[in-house]
């Protein structure tokens, strides 16, 4: 257990500790790259509580694919910081209102447990040993029977998502010359040269 | 204080060991495998290639080694030094670190954990960041050039080999290498009949997909004929341009120990990992990482065959042929693989 308090208080510092720098961070591209490091960290706080299929499902999705897309734009963007700063104390409140409402709700899960403990057993469903059961299986289990129109329909809504996206931004350019290379493979001498007799001092 | 050397210390120092056993063991490998590409592609071209250090220049690689140790390391002004000086460890340690769940031979893994193939698709995942941050940090034309190419390209063809190696899984029924290694003692072979031969291994039943893996892992290590986020021609070296000695050595490195690794990735998702091509006395006698080894050469040989004979792509032609072609083809594999293995019952 010494351990695996060790690695906790490791990953949660860290993870805290960035979160903070994502936002105090004066360059966009090194809050991006903290933010990384908080989704790297959340990762291993999943591993160490047994989660290891969700741990790699974070890291593969949440750093492989959406970070990405992030340093992409935020490295493309020309942001003028001065004028990013100056807008901060404006916000101020309406950061302090969100962050007190997350506050609260935190503190009600947490404080859940305390104030009536059978609520969260009923809530809380025994989780088996890794060793007996795999991750993966049980929520393959759960995702492909009991919840399988849910998976689908959330399925369905990403599909909607992703072709509204494509057409929104669809330009059917004119005037530009695309590869076609079913029609490169398919040409012979026949069609690709024609040849012709030129008279001498004339040309064609 | 017995009980916690016992407990804690000792476990500790056995994990340490393992991953120093590897590691060593893997960083001369690619030594080797450095020059065996060089070799290849000298080969090719009819000239003799690294001759010189030591016989038929084997130890070519580590007169490199020694020379960009003790060259001096040059960070360009304008650069972003902290980023700049992370992007080569941060790619090391990614692609070194990959290499702790592979089982180079039956139960000779340093960690055989239950989502090994997803720990490796996360890890090799995040070595875009590598690439990346090297092309930010270095505030340069070429190297951003590269680094926005780069991302672009690793995102794509990531998704091909997510769907190739779901496909995989679906005929193993789990995310453990060593499972996946178990699955193909039977197969094909053995289902007309015969005894446990290299027929068995994923490669024969799942051929286009083995083909696609083979052409995303080119195109997801950047090696040609995909090499555009370094295409000497028109960005000098992409990413790498401002990097030199140790730096540009580490950044060097991970790319050979990602190649290692897609290769092996290979040999276990579809050449069988480290199991023998033939079930017989003298074959079967042979250990496996003996076998784990060759099958790996084999598929580099192929990795440095294709760098030598094939011309590199356009841009736009590696987008389609990522997104227009292999997409749409490992979707409708995985379509295919899945309900055949539902309607004749081989899923279990």
């Amino acid at each position: 257990m010494g351990l695996h308090a060790i690695f906790f208080y490791l990953f949660a510092f860290v993870a805290v500790a960035s979160a903070v720098m994502v936002v105090s961070a004066r360059n966009p591209v090194h809050s991006v790259l903290f933010l990384i490091l908080v989704f790297f960290n959340s990762a291993g706080l999943f591993l160490l509580t047994g989660a290891e299929f969700l741990a790699m499902l974070l890291l593969v999705v949440y750093i492989g694919a959406v970070a990405v897309l992030f340093l992409f734009v935020v490295m493309m963007l020309d942001i003028d910081f001065a004028e990013f700063r100056q807008g901060v104390l404006q916000y101020a409140p309406i950061g302090a209102l969100i962050g007190l409402v997350v506050a609260a709700e935190l503190i009600l899960v947490v404080g859940g447990s305390v104030l009536s403990p059978q609520a969260a057993k009923s809530i809380a469903m025994p989780i088996p040993p890794v060793a007996e059961r795999q991750n993966t299986a049980a929520l393959g289990d759960v995702l492909y029977t009991h919840y399988v129109y849910f998976f689908e329909v959330a399925g369905l809504i990403l599909l909607v998502a992703m072709i509204g996206a494509i057409v929104l931004t669809l330009r059917h350019r004119q005037n530009i010359k695309r590869q076609n290379i079913a029609r490169q493979v398919a040409r012979t001498p026949e069609t690709g040269v024609e040849i012709v007799k030129v008279k001498s001092g004339q040309g064609l | 204080m017995d009980t916690f050397f016992w407990t804690y210390i000792w476990p500790a120092l056995i994990i340490v060991g393992h991953s120093l056993l590897t590691l060593v063991c893997l960083l001369v490998f690619i030594a080797f495998i450095l020059l065996a590409d060089r070799k290849v592609w000298a080969n090719v071209q009819l000239r003799r290639g690294p001759n010189v250090v030591g016989p038929f220049g084997l130890f070519q690689s580590f007169a490199d080694l020694i020379k960009f140790v003790l060259k001096e390391p040059i960070i360009p002004a304008g650069a972003n030094k902290v980023v700049f000086l992370l992007a080569p460890l941060v790619s090391v340690t990614l692609a070194l670190a990959t290499w702790a769940v592979v089982p180079v031979a039956d139960g000779w893994a340093v960690a055989n954990i239950n989502v090994g193939i997803l720990y490796i698709f996360a890890i090799s995942s995040l070595e875009v960041y590598g690439v990346i941050m090297a092309g930010w940090a270095s505030n340069s034309k070429y190297p951003f050039l590269g680094a926005l190419r780069s991302a672009a390209q690793m995102v794509s063809y990531e998704v091909s080999i997510g769907i190739v190696i779901v496909t995989v899984l679906l005929c193993v029924g789990s995310l453990n290498l060593q499972d996946i290694v178990y699955a193909q003692k039977t197969g094909l072979g053995t289902m007309i009949g015969l005894p446990n031969t290299f027929l068995d291994w994923h490669w024969l039943s799942l051929f286009p997909m083995f083909v696609i893996f083979f052409i995303s892992g080119l195109a997801e290590t950047n090696r040609p004929p995909f090499d555009l986020p370094e295409a000497e021609s028109e960005l000098v070296a992409g990413y790498m341009v401002e990097y030199s000695s140790a730096p540009y050595m580490m950044l060097m490195l991970s790319e050979y120990a990602a190649i290692m690794l897609i290769c092996a990735l290979t040999t276990i998702l579809f050449l069988g990992g480290w199991l023998p091509p033939f079930d017989f006395w003298l074959i079967n006698w042979v250990p496996g990482i003996v076998w784990f080894l060759l099958k790996v050469i084999l598929v580099f040989f192929g990795f440095a065959m294709a760098k030598a004979i094939v011309p590199r792509y356009r841009y736009d032609q590696l987008m389609r042929l990522g997104w227009k072609v292999f997409l749409p083809l490992s979707l409708g594999m995985l379509v295919i693989v899945a309900f055949v293995l539902k309607l004749t019952g081989w899923a279990g």
